[in-house]
């Protein structure tokens, strides 16, 4: 079920280097929040601190908590395997396991994770992923068939229907469309408005748009020049942060000043 | 045709066509890089050529993938390649059942977990062994097993000294094979709450398959044809040993050496050569080893050929299953 995301006083750092500086945020459940922002000022790597993914870089740390429904992510003693498995992403590109068919590449997250799952579950989870990533009508005649095959419009989709298939309570995007055309923008972004029924939802987006046409809240991240740290500027009401800003900044960003 | 396609007037255009000193270094790449490769292909079918024409006359016999050559000299008609063919492929499968594993754990260490000095250790080494002459490994196994610890010369020695040489060849096929797999594959796998290990074994493996079963093909290449550890560590024998523990074992690198010793044997006194009985027969001179020297060749050929085909098969079964 959809959770709660905190944020307190998070440090990310990239082997020495303090790529994102003090980031606080709450994002209430069954939400969508959008983080906009100028390239390199962090946003990919505070969403990755989310779901502990950014541990996977060699060297990289966190100081501070993230906190799911009031509990530590980054506590002592908890499996980043199992954050994972509570709060999924779905990255820039989309990446499908090339050595799968659709169904298997919908299926992989619960056969990998626990092993043995019956058949018959697993069709069932298959087909309700598909038609919650609105795929299924597109794909249910050849789910045998390799996912690399579908357009890449398709492909992000199975990639949303591979990482809700699992059942997270927190749903990560890091620029789900910047790969993808105009008409499967929309197609995701249609999809974004459904999901958040059932999941949070952070995503990162470079469109402006975007950000306006899908999220509750907007978090604008910043960074002062290169070489400094990241940091989140302000975050409010979608509609306040692209009419009235509180900061210049951010208005400047919104305005097309800078950027 | 050509002749109206001519008369036609050029049609105007704003673009100038390829400047002549362009054409002329276009045209003139292209012949040399058409000679290299005629070149290159110049031994490759000149090779083939000779091994085939020279050796499909033994080959074809049914004898010579039944009998051994125990009791036949170079004049003697008959006998086979058995007891070499099966020193062969007992030695390089027990070479390979070591080496493989061991070789794709290595590659797997080193582009998934090796960080820090170990890792430059072993990247390190694995180099070095890439540049061990073949007698260095074999003299290093003399040394370990026959000097050290006196035991006798057996094939599985020539396994042993062979896994010295093979496992570098699979490490770095499996490493490159590995390093091709995008790291976005391995993050999806992990964003579904999938374990390292598991991502490794399901993930990133079947990707790389079809490369990694490539190397271990190269790899036995590579070994099949080593001679100097089979004449320090196994000598020769032209009975069929199937026993790689113990006695001398034939093998096709050392056929064909063997051969190769009574290639210019002349057969002194009366005129004759014997049976495939032992018998004399009158009449010519008949030296078998030629023959029987690239029969042994092509065979060896031939049977990585085959391992070749059969790993293709098996990369296109394992892409069909997908």
């Amino acid at each position: 079920m959809a959770k709660s995301i905190e944020a307190k006083n998070l440090n990310v750092y990239y082997g020495k280097f303090l790529a994102v500086s003090n980031v606080n945020f709450t994002v209430a459940p069954n939400s969508v929040t959008a983080f906009i922002g100028p390239s390199g000022c962090g946003k990919s790597t505070v969403l990755r601190t989310i779901n502990r993914m950014h541990e996977v870089i060699a060297g990289a740390t966190v100081q501070g908590k993230v906190l799911l429904d009031g509990e530590d992510i980054y506590d002592d003693g908890i499996d980043p395997v199992a954050v994972r498995r509570t709060i999924g992403m779905v990255f820039q590109r989309p990446n499908p396991f090339p050595t799968m068919s659709i169904y298997d590449n919908v299926a992989a997250g619960l056969k990998l994770q626990s092993g043995r799952t019956r058949k018959a579950d697993l069709d069932g989870v298959v087909e309700k992923s598909l038609r919650s990533a609105n795929l299924w009508a597109e794909v249910k005649d050849r789910l045998s068939k390799p996912g690399a095959g579908l357009s890449g419009g398709q492909q992000q989709r199975l990639c949303i229907a591979r990482a809700i298939a699992v059942q997270p309570d927190v749903l990560l995007m890091d620029e789900p469309c910047s790969a993808l055309d105009p008409i499967s923008t929309m197609a995701i972004e249609d999809l974004i408005r459904q999901l958040k029924k059932d999941y949070t939802i952070v995503i990162v987006t470079h469109n402006m748009q975007q950000a306006a046409r899908i999220s509750e809240r907007t978090a604008f991240f910043n960074l002062s020049a290169t070489g400094q740290p990241g940091e989140l500027v302000e975050m409010g009401e979608t509609p306040k942060m692209f009419t009235t800003p509180t900061d210049k900044r951010t208005e400047d960003y919104i305005s097309g000043a800078f950027g | 045709m050509t002749a109206t396609l001519t008369a036609k007037p050029a049609p105007a255009s704003h673009f100038a066509g390829p400047s002549g000193s362009r054409r002329f270094k276009n045209g003139l790449a292209t012949v040399l890089v058409t000679a290299a490769f005629l070149v290159a292909l110049i031994p490759l079918v000149w090779l083939l050529w000779t091994v085939i024409s020279k050796g499909y006359h033994v080959v074809t016999s049914a004898s010579w993938w039944t009998e051994s050559q125990r009791g036949k000299t170079f004049e003697s008609a008959g006998g086979g390649a058995w007891h070499a063919i099966v020193g062969t492929v007992e030695q390089v499968a027990l070479c390979s059942i070591i080496s493989v594993p061991i070789a794709i754990l290595v590659g797997i260490y080193l582009v998934e977990y090796g960080r820090g000095a170990f890792a430059k250790v072993t990247t390190f080494t694995v180099d070095i062994l890439t540049g061990i002459p073949s007698i260095v490994a074999a003299l290093f196994i003399y040394a370990l097993f026959i000097s050290t610890f006196h035991g006798a010369r057996a094939g599985w020695l020539v396994s042993l000294a062979l896994v010295i040489l093979m496992i570098p060849v699979i490490v770095r096929t499996t490493e490159e094979m590995l390093k091709l797999v995008p790291n976005e594959l391995r993050e999806a796998s992990y964003a579904l709450g999938v374990p390292k290990w598991k991502t490794i074994v399901k993930i990133v493996l079947p990707t790389a398959f079809t490369g990694i079963v490539t190397g271990v093909v190269l790899g036995i290449a590579r070994v099949a044809g080593e001679t100097a550890p089979l004449l320090i560590l196994v000598g020769y024998s032209s009975n069929t040993n199937t026993d790689l523990f113990s006695n001398f074992q034939g093998s096709l690198p050392t056929l064909i050496n063997d051969q190769f010793a009574n290639l210019n044997h002349a057969t002194g006194g009366t005129a004759y050569h014997l049976d495939a009985n032992g018998n004399r027969v009158a009449g010519a001179v008949v030296n078998y080893a030629p023959d029987r020297m690239w029969g042994a060749a092509l065979t060896l050929i031939a049977i990585i050929l085959l391992l070749n085909v059969f790993a293709r098969f098996i990369a296109r079964f394992n892409k069909i299953a997908q």
